[in-house]
């Protein structure tokens, strides 16, 4: 039964690296761009839920809305004021740039917030329930759950509705889209939202769980690179299931090597599956 | 009165011209044919109208207004649709999508549903197929599905290119037959074609386009007893029609 829960919480943290993966995802699928500070948009998801706890307080709807709201509007900020220009130039100023932005959001946090590990107050999702023989804390399951939801409705946004083949359709033709009537520079941004959004919501998920602090974001984005690499380029339903089942490699090797193996051991695997398929588990060769 | 006047246009990709002084008409409810072999200029003209190749000389005016220098988005709400060389269709999306992607310009979306009826009537073959990937269609359908996604946003004057190309002779003129349907119902149209016979029998005025610049025009009636037009591209049409019907495309 251990085990079993051992499984239980690896997804259900899976569920939140496939959240802020599909962000990342997104992004490369939409315009070949690789954001390095997308690991960073989840640390500051983490601080705006902490700040919207200590000066508005609330409880996890309204800090997590907060933390979607709030960096939905810095990645299209981000996108307007410099991923756009960066896009004209060279391929290593793409890279340098979000490079560069990650270490300034970090350190920007550092300033602001010190690099003290914080944690939120306990919330109402506090306590252990029992499914069906298994505990499980109560903040975790929800969190797990909603972001499964919130991955499968951003692929839902992207393949069901008028906005979502809009995006698509910036992403596999710039200039035919353009020829429909659409702007591709608003699609862009939106996808940047919508990107950091992600990002945001679950770096405030899993603030009701876990501690943090500004350095967080590096592992997280490593995280997102290795779930995008997995998942396949560009694929929504590849970062969910890639998400999954890193979280609970990390679970499992936790349980049976120690804590401090677990990134380890999802290294070691992804290095070795690189080696067999470098397309990524669910990517196309090209 | 002219509703699209091109004068003097010249687009340069560096310092490659890939037109360099092409001027043409297009009255409304009129069908006017760009002629020329492949490599003259006639992509570039219609890419540069439709604001897809900024122009680097000369004017374009739609209904007295300069679209010279202004980018395809904006055009296309003004009622100019291109269905551009090689498709450009949204391969991972259905052909309902694509269509609806079509209609994004369109400003009265209300009227989405009788333009949806429009194009499934005049391609039945979209209708059966509205479900499936664009990128699973055959060529004569997605040449169908890219100039019934053009007709969605419901424009007042359709560019084409190359309707014909890489399609079997019985599509062909299955394609010529709808066209002349559409300009029936007055639909204005500009196409760029290198079978001059085709273009000639559905157009009313055409251009000739030699190595980008305009060098001959007139009705179709004039060009086709035209003996210049006879000696220098009746051969060269003949002789590609060849080549465009073989299996390359």
């Amino acid at each position: 039964m251990l085990l079993l829960q051992v499984i239980v919480g690896g997804l259900l943290l899976g569920a939140i690296y496939a959240l802020f993966s599909s962000g990342l995802t997104l992004i490369w699928g939409m315009m070949n761009f690789i954001n390095f500070a997308h690991g960073e948009f989840v640390m500051l998801g983490m601080y705006v839920a902490l700040l919207t706890v200590t000066y508005l307080g609330g409880g996890p709807v309204l800090f997590s809305l907060s933390a979607a709201v709030t960096l939905y509007g810095i990645g299209i900020i981000i996108y307007l004021t410099l991923i756009r220009h960066v896009m004209k130039g060279p391929m290593l100023a793409q890279i340098l740039s979000t490079f560069g932005l990650a270490l300034l959001l970090r350190y920007a946090a550092f300033w602001i917030f010190s690099a003290n590990v914080v944690s939120l107050p306990q919330t109402t999702l506090s306590g252990i329930v029992d499914v069906g023989g298994i505990l499980m804390p109560m903040s975790q399951l929800v969190a797990g759950v909603v972001a499964i939801v919130l991955t499968v409705g951003l692929h839902l946004l992207l393949t069901r509705t008028n906005i979502g083949s809009r995006l698509l359709a910036v992403a596999e033709d710039r200039n035919a889209a353009m020829l429909m009537g659409i702007r591709p520079d608003r699609m862009q941004a939106l996808a940047w939202g919508l990107a950091a959004g992600s990002a945001g919501i679950a770096g405030a998920l899993m603030a009701i769980s876990y501690p943090f602090s500004p350095s967080v974001g590096e592992t997280f984005g490593l995280t997102a690179f290795v779930a995008v690499t997995l998942g396949g380029f560009g694929s929504v339903p590849g970062a969910l299931y890639a998400g999954l089942i890193i979280g609970l490699i990390q679970a499992l090797s936790a349980y049976w090597l120690g804590a401090i193996y677990k990134d380890i051991v999802v290294y070691a695997m992804f290095a070795a599956l690189l080696w067999l398929r470098p397309q990524g588990l669910m990517g196309k060769a090209s | 009165m002219d509703t699209l006047n091109v004068q003097n246009l010249e687009v340069r990709y560096g310092d490659l011209v890939g037109v360099a002084d092409v001027s043409l008409k297009v009255e409304m409810g009129k069908v006017v044919a760009l002629l020329g072999s492949n490599g003259a200029g006639k992509t570039t003209t219609l890419n540069a109208i439709a604001g897809l190749v900024p122009a680097s000389g000369g004017s374009i005016e739609w209904r007295g207004e300069s679209i010279t220098r202004q980018p395809a988005y904006a055009i296309v709400r003004k009622g100019l649709a291109l269905s551009p060389e090689g498709w450009r269709l949204f391969v991972s999306q259905t052909v309902e999508q694509n269509l609806r992607l079509g209609a994004t310009a369109l400003a009265d979306k209300s009227r989405m549903s009788h333009l949806f009826e429009r194009v499934y009537e005049c391609f039945p073959r979209l209708a059966e197929r509205r479900h499936q990937r664009s990128g699973t269609l055959s060529g004569g359908e997605r040449q169908m599905l890219a100039m019934g996604r053009a007709l969605m946003s419901e424009p007042k004057l359709l560019l084409l290119d190359e309707p014909s190309l890489g399609l079997a002779p019985a599509v062909v003129e299955t394609m010529y037959e709808t066209l002349h349907g559409l300009h029936k119902q007055g639909l204005t149209l500009l196409l760029a074609e290198q079978s001059i016979q085709l273009a000639l029998d559905i157009a009313d005025y055409a251009y000739v386009l030699q190595t980008g610049r305009t060098v001959l025009e007139g009705t179709a009636a004039d060009l086709e007893n035209n003996e210049q037009v006879q000696r220098i591209y009746l051969g060269v049409g003949a002789a590609e029609e060849a080549v465009t019907t073989s299996p390359a495309a």
